[in-house]
């Protein structure tokens, strides 16, 4: 720890604005609570994983659809990433265009979600039906409200730097948006692997 | 360090590193169809998502090329959920 | 001394209910945490009061045993969310700025949200006595207990009040890593902090790590309760242990939120009051973290009666006999930063003394629960109770009286009373101990911890009128307190600026520092490095006073006199108020409240579109407002 400070020490003059390692540093140490938060859920999900009771159990996963929307969500992160990239540069016109690309990506996973989370109830796996759905849709219910929060974010930078009221020193600024966005990402990465692919 | 820590890939990066994210999902969600597999399906599906994990926080979200001490706020919570919670399922006999 | 004279004269803007209900001052926000939680302590004391007074003599009539379920889980809830964290903030919002030589917090608009939520939540939670009934299963919640009767919302606030008291302290320490980690001033480097700002770094990733555990544990309790999911129901084999997980995994890191910020406070008073450094700096810094790491590795500890196993009760009991460890390695330093110092005893030395020495008591029961036979004895009896709240009450509430006493003058420019504070550190020393040293021998006696009466002829009516009476002498300690407080700021002693000898960055500027801390930003050559400035060393090793402090030295501010220290004082430029922190805690508040009250439909929708459109106003007003509006 001591090291790392000495680090931190060292670059404190070089990082250009301080502002930004300030924001940084809180929403770094915010993504490692996360880490915490769906670490409890994903145990969850993974001690009543076989707690089906007489409902049905991830052999009603779709695993190719869930695959596509997975897809989906991983080149968000790109488009999220070129966004940062343009921004970075000063390029606020072609920052846009991926932050929009990004957000519509987003809002394809959530319909995805949408879709995925009707047909389930079709065959009969709800909230009530056993531990297994319970846990199962508070996981996935939460990640898709945090991509939900992540979508509204990037509207309001697009709607932010559209009126030119965007500046990389304002609360809201596109690296810190970024860093949730990836995060969400791999949120989903992981539950892809543990819920979907380990299971079936 | 300043140049360390300004030094972020290209967008040209970015795309390779989407690539080989397409392609390691395409194997994932191929490995389970394959019976040959079976044995080590499961070490072989975390393997997997855990570099595309690695890759998209190294490059990313830079964390590569930031500050180190970004990496110790986020792995501090990282190795701890994942410490804390392999003893709550090994306590539960869930594996 | 130029700062000491310099009169505070806050312009008729900075005064009023309207500039606190926008301030954005790290040093207000504090004092707001520190009334707020005075007054939650004075509920609490009432509700605990209630309490004993039920449990003076056997069969006690006072209070029904629904009414007694209630009293005993908002008591716990109360102490801990809404008296000791909140205490904690409030030092820690005053003072790691002033000590780490910044102007104010990393996010100070976040700091305002977190403490209007901490106090709309707080508020919240005591609604519920008049609308459906307060939380009545204790502060551990524990499930099924806590899943069932759902046609009362009672544990519904518990859920949802303990979720966002959560959400409060996890906003304030994002804050407080943010500011330790980037802001402090030019050669505070870690190792030189204060151990009271290691403490806070400490104690807020305790925060952030477990406080999403607990989160995602009363979200199942709320979806349990309302919505018909089945995590704990036993019937459909969900588990009601992953609660217990859920929430220790939360409580024990939480135990050591409470301790290691008194352990800071003590640490700071001790050097000071003994007029030698702290011994063994860096091992009072490494045990604490020490103590952080380890705190995550044994929340087991509070469930072996509940049949984990020996594997994981042996693995659990170990880490809990080794966490001791650290904690002496702090006992140590302590008393050797005593040792052979010229002692001043002082109010906050004496509680600080009373600290260290109870807390030492509560530490050893603490060890003899790790012993996990003995432990089957001890668990949910008075006994725990007993343990509890040595290192609660002995322990934090002692170090926070002590650090109450040591920076009153900082935050006041008055002393508190010597005289009447002895009064009350002996009154509240001989009251804590009348009260909660019997408890062990009750619960080693056999007597259960959350039972509203008990039957005469068992052994226990003597021990329980002593301790009862115990807590009536508590209650006069607090109102000598309050006496204390109310005489000291109408005509206390004024404090200048160091009134201690103290040895941190808090004492070189004013009491009550002015607006932006500092005039100009110290530059810090040592641990104490206010000390280094007053004191050299002789031959022997012996501390001498410097003739006098003269320039370039941090007790004088050579600039605040000339025309252009006036320019360097406007230049500064502090964040202005804003409304929106408020309004956005408000409204988040609200949705709570329709989450509560969901099941009952229109109220709860209609409580949840409120709350909806409040926090929206008030997020989006906020994420649109500059941080510092053009002043000139
Ligand atoms: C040497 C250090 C400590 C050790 C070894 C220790 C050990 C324990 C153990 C094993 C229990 C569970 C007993 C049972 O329920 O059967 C317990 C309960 C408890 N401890 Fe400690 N403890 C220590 C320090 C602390 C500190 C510093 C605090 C708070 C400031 C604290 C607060 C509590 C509380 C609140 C409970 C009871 C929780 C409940 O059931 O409501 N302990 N302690
Ligand atoms: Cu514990």
């Amino acid at each position: 720890m001591v090291s790392e400070g000495a680090v931190v020490d060292h670059d404190f003059e070089d990082t250009g604005n301080p502002i930004h390692r300030v924001r940084k540093t809180a929403m770094w140490a915010f993504l490692g609570s996360e880490a915490f938060f769906f670490g409890a859920m994903i145990s969850t999900f993974l001690l009543y994983r076989n707690t089906i009771g007489d409902g049905p159990g991830a052999e009603i996963f779709n695993i190719p659809f869930t695959s596509a929307s997975s897809f989906v969500l991983l080149m968000s992160s790109l488009t999220m990433v070129l966004a940062d990239n343009s921004f970075q540069k000063g390029d606020q016109r072609q920052g846009r265009v991926w932050l929009i690309g990004t957000a519509l990506l987003g809002t394809t996973f959530l319909a995805g979600q949408i879709f995925e989370f009707t047909e389930f109830v079709h065959e009969g796996l709800t909230i009530s039906t056993s531990p297994f759905g319970s846990s199962f849709y508070m996981l996935t219910g939460f990640h898709g409200l945090h991509v939900a929060v992540g979508v509204l974010l990037l509207s309001m930078l697009v709607f932010f730097s559209l009126r030119g009221r965007y500046s990389p020193d304002g609360g809201m600024n596109v690296e810190l948006v970024a860093l949730y966005w990836h995060f969400v990402d791999i949120v989903w990465i992981v539950i892809f692997t543990v819920v979907y692919l380990l299971q079936i | 360090m300043a140049t360390a820590t300004h030094a972020h890939p290209t967008a040209k990066t970015y795309w390779l590193i989407a690539l080989f994210l397409g392609i390691v999902t395409a194997i994932e969600v191929t490995v389970p169809y394959i019976d040959a597999l079976d044995p080590i399906r499961a070490v072989l599906l975390i393997l997997l998502g855990s570099a595309k994990f690695a890759v998209v926080v190294a490059v990313f979200m830079h964390l590569r090329y930031d500050l180190k001490a970004y990496r110790f706020y986020f792995l501090i919570g990282l190795a701890g959920a994942t410490v804390v919670f392999a003893v709550v399922l090994a306590s539960f006999r869930a594996f | 001394m130029a700062v000491a004279t310099r009169e505070q004269a806050p312009a008729a803007a900075d005064r009023g209910v309207w500039s606190w209900i926008t301030t954005v001052d790290h040093k207000r926000i504090g004092i707001m945490y520190a009334v707020a939680a005075f007054i939650f302590f004075l509920v609490g004391g009432f509700e605990a009061l209630l309490i004993r007074t039920q449990l003076a003599g056997p069969n006690g009539t006072v209070l029904s045993a629904e009414a007694y379920n209630q009293i005993f889980t908002m008591h716990g809830l109360t102490m801990v969310f809404a008296v000791i964290m909140p205490i904690a903030a409030a030092f820690q919002n005053y003072f790691v700025p002033l000590q780490i030589g910044a102007r104010d917090v990393a996010f100070p608009r976040i700091n305002a949200f977190a403490f209007w939520l901490f106090f709309f939540s707080a508020l919240f939670l005591y609604t519920s006595f008049l609308f459906g009934g307060a939380p009545d299963g204790a502060w551990v919640g524990y499930a099924p207990l806590s899943t069932q009767l759902t046609e009362y919302v009672r544990m519904d606030y518990y859920s949802v009040g303990a979720q966002l008291l959560g959400v409060a302290s996890l906003a304030g320490s994002i804050n407080f890593i943010a500011t330790i980690f980037t802001m402090r001033a030019p050669g505070m480097s870690l190792m030189r902090m204060p151990v009271f700002v290691w403490m806070t770094v400490v104690t807020s990733f305790l925060l952030i790590l477990s406080l999403p555990v607990i989160g995602v544990g009363l979200w199942q309790l709320l979806f349990d309760r309302n919505f018909g999911t089945l995590f704990y129901a036993a019937q459909a084999q969900g588990d009601p242990l992953l609660w217990q997980h859920l929430f220790w995994i939360f409580g024990h890191p939480e135990v050591y939120v409470l301790i290691l910020p008194a352990m800071g406070i003590v640490s700071e008073i001790l050097p000071v009051m003994s007029r030698k450094p702290l011994f063994g700096y860096a091992f009072v810094v490494f045990s604490g973290i020490a103590i952080g790491f380890l705190g995550f590795g044994v929340w087991a500890h509070h469930m072996f009666t509940a049949g984990l196993g020996p594997v994981a009760e042996a693995g659990f009991g170990l880490a809990t006999m080794l966490i001791a460890i650290p904690t002496g390695v702090k006992i140590f330093n302590w008393i050797g930063t005593t040792w052979g110092g010229r002692l001043k005893l002082t109010t906050p030395m004496l509680f600080s003394l009373g600290f260290i020495s109870m807390f030492v008591i509560g530490g050893l029961s603490g060890v003899t629960h790790s012993i996990v036979p003995a432990d089957t004895q001890q668990h949910d009896s008075y006994y725990i109770v007993a343990h509890f709240h040595y290192v609660l009450f002995g322990g934090a509430v002692l170090g926070y009286m002590a650090g109450a006493y040591y920076w009153f003058p900082k935050w006041t420019g008055k002393m508190l009373s010597e005289t009447i504070g002895k009064w009350h550190f002996w009154i509240t020393l001989i009251g804590f101990n009348l009260t909660f040293a019997p408890q062990h021998i009750l619960g080693l006696d056999g007597m259960p911890r959350r039972t509203y009466r008990y039957d005469a002829g068992l052994g226990w009516d003597g021990w329980n009128l002593m301790s009862t009476i115990g807590s009536y002498l508590i209650a006069v300690g607090v109102l000598v307190f309050i006496w204390n407080i109310i005489r000291s700021w109408r005509n206390g002693e004024p404090a200048g600026n160091d009134p201690w000898d103290g040895r941190t960055l808090e004492w070189t500027t004013s009491s009550p520092p002015p607006v932006h801390n500092f005039d100009e930003v110290p530059v810090v050559h040592h641990v104490d490095d206010f000390w280094y400035r007053k004191y050299g060393i002789d031959e022997d090793g012996r501390a001498v006073k410097m003739p006098e402090v003269s320039g370039g030295a941090l007790t004088v501010d050579t600039d605040t006199g000339g025309e252009d220290g006036d320019a360097d004082a406007h230049d500064i430029h502090m964040p202005s108020p804003s409304y929106f922190p408020i309004i956005a805690s408000a409204g988040v508040v609200i949705l709570g409240a329709g989450l509560v009250f969901i099941s009952s439909g229109a109220i709860g929708f209609g409580l949840l579109a409120l709350g909806a459109i409040v926090s929206l106003w008030g997020f989006m007003g906020w994420a649109g407002e500059p941080i510092t509006k053009e002043a000139h």
